[in-house]
């Protein structure tokens, strides 16, 4: 299996700090205006910088270009743990020996995505409102901002980001496909290197922000790709590869309960939102945005009862009720959830992204013109060719989760036939909501 | 009597043959799928006027149904605020100030699928206030069907040397 080490092209670069710090100082600063913009700007979604940028043009790098291709690169420049991570460090760049903060060990009770899977669940409850009101995307902004602050001040590395953050664990889920990866290039030099730089961290780095042991990484699902391990690596040891996609989801090892249910809650949720936001079912899309009333939470309670009871349900009984099957075979609908959700995505970000034109010029909504673009008018582009990519998308998903549900079968001796049949009624209630 | 290696010979070569009648059945499988709706006549065309119901954030009726090659007027009209309705595909676009109704006629020359959506700013949910107008035969849906079918014949029968991503030793452990 061929692996292409770029390291040699990327390790001035990435050793570095300086030009992922001029990266992440940006995306902090949009970031921060993207709050103020949902705070004090026009209440109109699609004429509002929070809305727009937000919703729409980082939505759409991260689904259909970052986490396809780079994986997790999104978070080794996300701005979110930045300002708690600086006071943990008590530095911005190299590290000085100053941290604050108690530094506790996050408890081993909750050293799994099970409170990723809770947060996204809660944030994708009230998605028709988040997506489309300013305010309270600064609301849900400022709450993810205060609580990896709080995180990194109490707890020890970035526990926020591990363990809470609900964007973090799709983007880890997913990361398994991509074509590149973090890792050592020769295990025997960690094996026989006592201090273990790349986890304790020394003068040139920070000791793994992510808690994982680059040494005995075998999947991208918990690498941030920050890059620390490659600055403290004293042998040169750590190495950026290109690979074959999807190389992760074939590693029998670390198959777990939780991260099978996020496969159920992204793949659910991608149905849900292409019912919600792309079908034609108004009471659907008002009963979604009502929060609160009788409508809401029965649309609260039936989204709930379906990522977490029903996709599951049917998936143990498409595995002959074997748990062992079940854990195992739920990784085969990674690709699937991933080609959904570039599907949902495709339609939406090219219907809507004619707005980013727009906000850049007026991001507030105050009647500016910054950029001379503020009259473009709105525009879906590729409308008559988006149908024929969805439905490819979701083809092409059917095709790599089938195949790895069969590979997944040989591993553990099991018939991938149900996983299968479960991937094709999924494929196909995804086509009717989409292009049906 | 045959030699082992004649034999194995003779069976490669059936199985090539197999392999190959079985390539050429797929291939025209998929072309069968792809030119299907060129081989399927379409009723005949008619006049139809359809009144759709604008308001925050739906369309009624939410779907429109007319044949390929029908002379449609949609009359859009407005109950709250002013609504738009782009047709996706069509690339057309006309606008319903409220209590009043615009009007737009064409020739639904195009068989599909096609979502409308509101083209003016009317509220918080405005990007997904979203309907659909079918024309004939939804092709591309049969056409996804057909190809994920196909999909799921040829991934079973495909030959493990040719898998992206090969299982290695330490992977069957």
């Amino acid at each position: 299996m061929t692996r292409y080490d770029l390291t040699p092209l990327l390790q001035p670069l990435l050793k570095n700090r300086l030009p992922q710090f001029i990266i992440q100082a940006i995306a902090l600063g949009g970031f921060i205006f993207a709050i103020i913009a949902g705070l004090v700007g026009t209440p109109v979604g699609n004429h509002n910088f929070s809305i727009v940028f937000v919703w729409i043009g980082w939505w759409a790098l991260l689904m259909l270009i970052a986490v396809p291709l780079f994986g997790r690169a999104w978070c080794s420049i996300c701005p979110i743990p930045l300002a708690g991570e600086w006071l943990q460090h008590g530095a911005i760049l190299k590290p000085t020996g100053k941290g604050f903060g108690l530094n506790l060990r996050w408890h081993n009770k909750f050293r799994n995505i099970w409170l990723q899977n809770i947060s996204f669940a809660l944030v994708a409850l009230f998605s028709a409102v988040v997506l489309t009101q300013p305010n309270i995307t600064s609301i849900v902004l400022i709450a993810f901002l205060f609580v990896a602050f709080a995180a990194s001040l109490i707890f020890e590395r970035r526990a926020f980001c591990r363990y809470l953050c609900p964007v973090g664990g799709f983007i880890g889920l997913y990361s398994q496909v991509a074509p590149i990866e973090v890792r050592v290039k020769d295990s025997a030099v960690c094996a026989a290197h006592t201090e273990k730089s790349c986890y304790n961290g020394n003068a040139e780095g920070y000791g793994c922000p992510w808690q994982v042991y680059p040494g005995g990484l075998s999947k991208n699902t918990y690498c941030g790709t920050c890059m620390e391990c490659l600055r403290t690596c004293p042998h040169d040891n750590v190495a950026i590869q290109i690979r074959p996609i999807g190389d992760d989801l074939i590693k029998p090892h670390g198959r777990k309960l939780d991260e099978a249910f996020k496969a159920f809650i992204m793949l659910g949720s991608a149905m849900t939102y292409s019912a919600v936001m792309l079908g034609s079912w108004g009471q659907l899309k008002a009963a979604a945005y009502a929060v609160g009333t009788n409508d809401w939470a029965l649309y609260a309670i039936t989204f709930l009862v379906f990522i977490f009871g029903a996709l599951p349900a049917s998936f143990f009984i498409a595995t002959s009720f074997n748990r062992k099957s079940f854990i195992n075979f739920a990784y085969a609908l990674i690709p699937l959830g991933l080609l959904a959700w570039i599907a949902f995505s495709l339609s939406f970000v090219f219907a809507n992204a004619s707005y980013l034109l727009p906000a850049i010029s007026d991001p507030l909504g105050w009647g500016w013109n910054l950029f001379g673009t503020v009259n473009f008018k709105w525009t879906p582009f590729l409308t008559q060719v988006t149908p024929t990519l969805q439905a490819a998308a979701l083809i092409i998903g059917l095709a790599w989760s089938s195949q790895v549900a069969m590979q997944i079968g040989e591993q553990i001796k099991a018939n991938a036939q149900g996983v299968i049949a479960f991937c094709f009624v999924i494929t196909l209630g995804m086509l009717w909501l989409l292009v049906g | 009597m045959d030699h082992p290696t004649s034999r194995r010979t003779s069976w490669q070569l059936v199985s090539r043959t197999k392999t190959s009648w079985q390539l050429v059945l797929l291939i025209l499988a998929a072309l069968a799928i792809l030119f299907l709706p060129t081989f399927v006549a379409a009723a005949p065309p008619t006049d139809r006027t359809y009144r759709l119901e604008a308001r925050s954030f739906e369309y009624t009726p939410p779907a429109i149904q007319v044949n390929q090659g029908d002379r449609l007027t949609i009359e859009l009209s407005s109950t709250d605020v002013v609504h738009g309705l782009y047709i996706d595909g069509y690339d057309l676009n006309v606008v319903a100030d409220p209590g009043q109704t615009a009007k737009l006629t064409f020739i639904a020359n195009q068989s599909g699928s096609f979502r409308f959506r509101c083209s003016v700013t009317c509220g918080a949910l405005h990007p997904f206030m979203i309907g659909k107008l079918e024309v004939g035969t939804n092709w591309l849906w049969w056409q996804a069907v057909g190809f994920a079918v196909l999909v799921l014949i040829v991934v079973s029968r495909l030959p493990k040397s040719l898998r992206f991503v090969q299982l290695r030793k330490s992977d069957l452990t």
